[in-house]
């Protein structure tokens, strides 16, 4: 039995956490590449790596746009998988949790889906529409192959949220509101009491996603949870300079104004 | 024993399931809850019934197709008229059943999704006949090839919402639905309309709609000795092959469930899910579905709005997985040839969907013994299609 996870281990801390998501092959496969090593750099703590899917039901349109992008320079499950030591070889070091919704996983077969990701050094795995209840195999196969499985909360809930948090690992995503992937977001009274609920029965640490898009809105969540995750802003703002990241000439400095960008929101 | 389909965990056997984001897990588990109420409900059973009767004019004629019969030269063949249901399909069975059970959970407003659009009349007909406001989420592609349809909602007050995403059909209304429900799950009902999605709707549709089975077999009794020795009917989600089939399966005789081949199930345009699909997760449900080598839903074609779809009700997979119902699928031209012929021979003019189950009835009646059976689920009159079948026929006539 391990005592610690080599999730666990490659964390340097365990609160302030920020969590940026980005879809691999978007707007390229290379430029993921670049795009998480700037989001190292400008303070991230864990990276989401999001698989492009044709059907993403838990996503709004930013994600949407960006996995039809990536979709389009043939980016797949595996694909995405593959991208982990190349971004390793580059430098970056932060644990790494692959996003994924289940019918990829499926289709490669959960077994060797796991056995790829340990190959690759992924340190997590999410998958969105597998519940509780329906992960049982899953979470059997990410234990026996050291890989964390990252279960999410809702504010509805409720009496879940519990059995959820108590077996949760690596760290709790909190959905902060009703609804899909980069809606607005009033953080009201209703989601801190939600987030002390949370924590009340959570080991690991508890990270709040869905609509988060201002720095107010992270200083906000800072306060009352241990982690930010971030994902539809962070795409608008690849998605602002896509020309300009794709175009070799203009590539440096618009890695520059996203990595700036990025600090503006976060800090 | 036999054993009762979905179990405790929603499932058919390996298929069902609910593969959703965890915020629709409570959602679910509310009309999970509310749904067993209201079967052991005597009460609520009666209103969906006597709702039935006298307003979607149930039950249907179970129609002798003499002429038919004589022209195959081969078995009987009766039909099973939901074609005369209100509104002209058997969608209204499932549209009523569920809008009593939304007013019954105190829900006011109900979304749904449409291919056809069949799906979203009858839900904009039960919005207006029970005071619920209705938003129906539609491809734009459907939009275009459907407008009478669009026209209809709109006039019983209903909200038509252009969907965009993907190639705009039923795959893609269907994710921005239940997108939708998400976030407005607290106060909206979603009235799914086939025997797809998560559990508990392919049970809870199911039950809408084996009002057909459980009527055509007190029918078909009464017309000749024994149960029939085939039943055929069209599947794209399958819930009128599902409400046909259901009171059926335990009884000595032959279902045969009838997809889309569009242009040929060995060419890439098609709607022949069991033919051709493999296992997977589509709308919340382990089934068979169409996708390419890295789990990527394909998109489907058929010439029918109503069974151009990627996935098929998980109740379907099991009976396919199982055996105990034998699929089949049949192309645009075999179908609109049985259309015609249907037209022509009974002054009946079939849905394009229904005209499927037509098609393979017929080739397999004409060479049968003229003492055998055959039951076909007519499952919606042809009048929304009268735009598509002119396209067709345009060159013959």
């Amino acid at each position: 039995m391990l005592t610690q996870t080599t999730f666990q281990g490659k964390l340097s801390k365990t609160s302030d956490l920020f969590i940026p998501f980005i879809v691999a092959g978007d707007p390229t496969p290379d430029l993921t590449i670049d795009l998480a090593l700037k989001l190292q750099e400008a303070g991230a703590d864990i990276l989401e790596l999001g698989v492009p899917y044709s059907d993403p039901l838990a996503d709004g349109p930013t994600i949407q746009r960006a996995a039809k992008r990536a979709l389009h320079h043939g980016m797949s499950l595996t694909g995405a998988i593959e991208l982990i030591p190349k971004m390793r070889e580059h430098g970056l070091t932060i644990p790494v949790v692959i996003f994924t919704y289940y019918n990829p996983v499926m289709r490669l077969g959960e077994e060797k889906f796991f056995d790829l990701l340990s190959e690759n050094g992924a340190e997590g795995v999410l998958i969105p529409d597998l519940p509780h209840e329906e992960s049982e195999s899953v979470r059997k196969f990410a234990l026996s192959h050291d890989i964390e499985y990252i279960s999410l909360v809702a504010p509805n809930s409720e009496e879940r949220i519990q059995k959820i948090a108590e077996q949760a690992r690596g760290f709790l995503y909190c959905v902060s509101t009703l609804g899909v992937t980069g809606g607005e977001n009033t953080l009201s009274s209703e989601v801190v009491e939600f987030i002390g609920k949370v924590k009340q029965h959570s080991k690991v640490p508890v990270g709040v996603g869905f609509g988060i898009s201002t720095n107010e809105d992270v200083r906000m969540i800072r306060e009352h949870a241990d982690g930010v995750i971030i994902g539809s802003k962070i795409i608008r703002l690849i998605e602002s300079e896509v020309d300009a990241l794709v175009d070799e000439n203009s590539r440096k400095n618009a890695l520059e104004t996203f990595y700036r960008n990025v600090q503006d929101l976060v800090e | 024993m036999v054993q009762v389909y979905p179990d405790q965990r929603g499932r058919f056997g390996d298929f069902g399931g609910k593969y959703v984001p965890e915020t629709l897990m409570a959602p679910l588990q509310e009309l999970e809850q509310a749904l067993d109420e209201a079967m052991e409900d005597r009460e609520f059973l009666k209103e969906y019934h006597h709702v039935l009767e006298e307003y979607a004019g149930r039950p249907t004629a179970l129609t002798y197709a003499d002429k038919i019969t004589e022209k195959l030269g081969g078995a009987k063949v009766y039909l099973k008229r939901e074609d005369l249901n209100h509104t002209g399909a058997h969608k209204l069975n499932n549209a009523i059943g569920q809008a009593l059970l939304a007013k019954r959970m105190g829900k006011k407003k109900i979304i749904a999704e449409t291919g056809a659009g069949q799906h979203g009349v009858a839900s904009a007909t039960v919005a207006a006949k029970f005071g619920l406001k209705c938003k129906v989420f539609m491809g734009e592609e459907d939009i275009r090839r459907q407008e009478p349809n669009v026209f209809r909602m709109k006039m019983l007050g209903a909200e038509v919402v252009p969907v965009s995403s993907g190639r705009g059909t039923l795959k893609d209304a269907t994710n921005e639905a239940i997108r939708y429900w998400v976030a407005n799950c607290e106060d909206h009902f979603y009235l799914i309309g086939s025997v797809v999605g998560p559990h508990p709707y392919p049970r809870m549709v199911r039950d809408f709609q084996r009002v057909i089975g459980d009527e055509s077999k007190r029918q078909f009794l009464e017309n000749e000795p024994t149960l029939p020795d085939y039943i055929y009917a069209c599947v794209g989600g399958g819930s009128n092959a599902i409400g046909m089939f259901y009171p059926f399966l335990g009884d000595d005789l032959e279902l045969i469930g009838v997809e889309a081949a569009g242009k040929g199930i060995n060419t890439s345009e098609h709607a022949a899910t069991l033919s051709k699909g493999d296992r997977g997760v589509i709308h919340g449900s382990l089934t068979f579905l169409l996708q390419d080598e890295h789990g990527q839903i394909t998109e489907p074609y058929s010439i029918s709005a109503g069974l151009d779809y990627p996935g098929i009700g998980p109740e379907h997979a099991y009976l396919f997985d199982t055996k105990r119902v034998r699929y089949e699928a049949v192309t645009d031209a075999q179908a609109m040839d049985a259309l015609k012929l249907l037209t022509e021979t009974e002054g009946i003019i079939p849905a394009v969907e229904s005209a499927h189950a037509l098609a393979q009835a017929f080739q397999e009646a004409k060479d049968l013994p003229t003492d055998k059976t055959v039951l076909i689920n007519l499952s919606g009159r042809g009048d929304k299609d009268l735009a598509t079948i002119m396209t067709h026929f345009q060159e013959e006539v």
